[in-house]
């Protein structure tokens, strides 16, 4: 009976720890280049931070099963092989059914290949854990990246265009520093500090 | 070892292929959609289908649409602030244009980038006569209000449609040829 | 001419750190010391170019006439991976003073985003600079590529040099690190902005 109880309290944190112990965006620091470049709007953030997940979970569970199988030396190959196979796949089918958010996003999808969150999860957790671990992991930390992603995207859009999720609010152009480059390093470094100040205390 | 990466690799590759399979037809059907949503915005209501034609002027292709009884709608291209700027313009048979709509883009988000959106600068280019306005920002002595802070890019635009009739002319006038012959 | 408007726009108008944000990870991640980030900066510019060259290549004589450009991604991502070992080892066997200055640095490349956005973007993007818009050839794109890789390089060792000066400062303790790291970056973009237009 505790012992259930612990595992399911255990599985309860494998989905919540993306938010605030093991956020991706402000705790670990990875993935930093789509949550830059991509966070124009809150839309855009949403539907990167989505895309990730995806990936981020189907990679997970099929490491997780193949990692008793893989030769430690070809350890990396494999997963960047199975990882990049997710990738294009979800390029496909984005390009098929939402081709809009495919454009908008751009080179953005290709390269979460590339994305340390992924490889560093199955690296870090999916190669040792079971199956159902993994995809919670992956579930968790998914969501904890879309939720940063967002959280910046809103930020970035109220400042630059005076709207959430395209609900104009406030007339007028905005600060356009914001929309722009400048303004992703900037506000990514002001939630740091807020994050650093009140969440991470442990 | 070996024998292990290329069994994933294999594994992978025909996941690829099947997905690729699967959705090469969506893909395909997505992109027709685009390019006839993209018709139906610029051209008034036809009936018919749109005809795939390309013709040359000044020495680029420019690939167009042509309906039957109403107009055309030609893809021009032309070179932004941020990179090229492809807009689908709508020219009727009297050679004004009807309406026009970005295609792709790469200008600067929140200034240029508003060509695609800002209903102000897009909507001035609905029934453009170009016999009598000249397709020029005001800054060059044309006629065109350029966006706020974004003259290049609405200077590519413009001359992304005087391209367009440029087009639309020439293939009316060899069209007019073939009338003759 | 061509060649000159393609160099200044990758170096400072589209800088690939400070406006395309490919390879943020190793430009936070190692910039805290000037001598580290010319390191990283060197093995990035010699990827780069040798790995848009060889992945051009591929995809226009084996991808193209196939039709399978649908497989770039990952054809892509493992030419970067391959490549990346083997100038490791022939680093180490010809120079191994050289591999003794990059060596470290080499293994993270592979994942440093800025490799294969460079490598996709030359194949997928049409460019216009001043011209037609039309896709690169492949003189443009390794000159596009080595110019990307300087445009990276400076602005690294130009954040590194920054971050060196930041770290004697009394910073408030939540700002410390990254934060600030992160507003600095900022700054230097919007100074960068400034170039835009020039080309």
């Amino acid at each position: 009976m505790l012992k259930e109880g612990l595992k399911m309290s255990s599985r309860l944190h494998q989905l919540t720890k993306g938010f605030v112990k093991d956020n991706p965006t402000f705790s670990l620091v990875l993935g930093m280049c789509p949550t830059l470049a991509t966070t124009t709007s809150a839309i855009n953030g949403l539907e990167m931070g989505l895309a990730t997940m995806f990936v981020l979970i189907l990679s997970n569970m099929v490491i997780s099963l193949l990692a008793p199988a893989v030769p430690d030396k070809v350890r990396i190959p494999v997963y960047i092989v199975v990882i990049a196979t997710f990738v294009t796949v979800l390029q496909l089918a984005m390009q098929a059914f939402v081709p809009d958010v495919y454009e908008t996003l751009g080179l953005f999808i290709p390269l979460i290949v590339v994305n340390c969150i992924v490889l560093g999860r199955a690296e870090a957790f999916a190669n040792k854990n079971s199956l159902v671990d993994s995809a919670l992991d992956g579930i968790g930390i998914g969501l904890g990246f879309t939720m940063s992603l967002t959280v910046i995207g809103i930020i970035r859009e109220i400042l630059g265009s005076g709207s959430v999720f395209g609900w104009k609010f406030i007339p007028g152009d905005g600060v356009l520093a914001f929309v722009m480059a400048p303004g992703a390093f900037i506000v990514l470094g002001y939630l740091m500090v807020i994050f650093n100040k009140y969440l991470a205390k442990k | 070892m070996v024998l292990c990466l290329g069994l994933v690799c294999f594994i992978c590759a025909a996941v690829l292929g099947g997905t690729y399979v699967l959705t090469a037809g969506p893909i395909e059907q997505a992109r027709q959609n685009k390019t006839r949503q993209s018709i139906a915005k610029v051209l008034p209501e036809f009936g018919g289908d749109p005809v795939e034609k390309v013709a040359a002027w000044n020495g680029t292709d420019y690939t167009y649409y042509a309906v039957e009884g109403t107009g055309c709608a030609v893809i021009s291209t032309v070179s932004g602030f941020g990179g090229p700027l492809s807009v689908m313009v709508g020219i009727v048979d009297d050679g004004t244009v009807y309406n026009t709509v970005v295609l792709s883009q790469s200008e600067t988000p929140g200034l240029g980038a508003k060509c695609q959106t800002d209903a102000a600068f897009t909507d001035q280019f609905k029934g453009w006569d170009p016999a009598s306005k000249t397709l020029l920002v005001k800054k060059d002595g044309g006629d065109v209000d350029a966006i706020t802070a974004s003259t290049i890019t609405s200077r590519a635009y413009a001359l992304a449609i005087s391209n367009a009739i440029e087009v639309f002319k020439t293939v009316n006038a060899e069209g007019g040829l073939e009338n003759e012959q | 001419m061509e060649f000159l408007l393609i160099i200044i726009s990758a170096i400072f108008v589209n800088n690939i750190l400070l406006s395309q944000f490919l390879g943020i990870c190793p430009f936070l991640g190692v910039s805290n010391k000037l001598s580290t980030a010319v390191g990283m900066s060197g093995a990035v510019c010699f990827v780069i170019t040798l790995a848009t060259v060889v992945t051009y290549l591929l995809n226009q004589y084996l991808l193209v006439p196939f039709g399978l450009t649908f497989l770039q991604t990952i054809l892509f991502i493992l030419v970067i991976a391959a490549l990346v070992q083997m100038v490791e080892i022939v680093l180490k066997k010809i120079s191994p003073s050289l591999y003794q200055a990059l060596g470290i640095f080499l293994p993270l490349i592979t994942t440093n985003c800025a490799v294969l956005g460079v490598a996709i973007t030359v194949v997928t993007k049409e460019f216009s600079f001043g011209g037609e818009p039309a896709m690169f050839n492949l003189g443009e794109a390794t000159v596009y590529a080595a110019a990307t890789s300087i445009g990276y390089g400076l602005a690294m060792c130009l954040f590194a040099g920054l971050r060196e000066h930041l770290a004697l400062n009394s910073i408030p303790k939540p700002f410390k690190g990254l934060p600030i790291a992160l507003i600095t970056a900022g700054i230097m973009a919007m100074a960068f902005l400034g170039f835009s237009g020039i080309v």
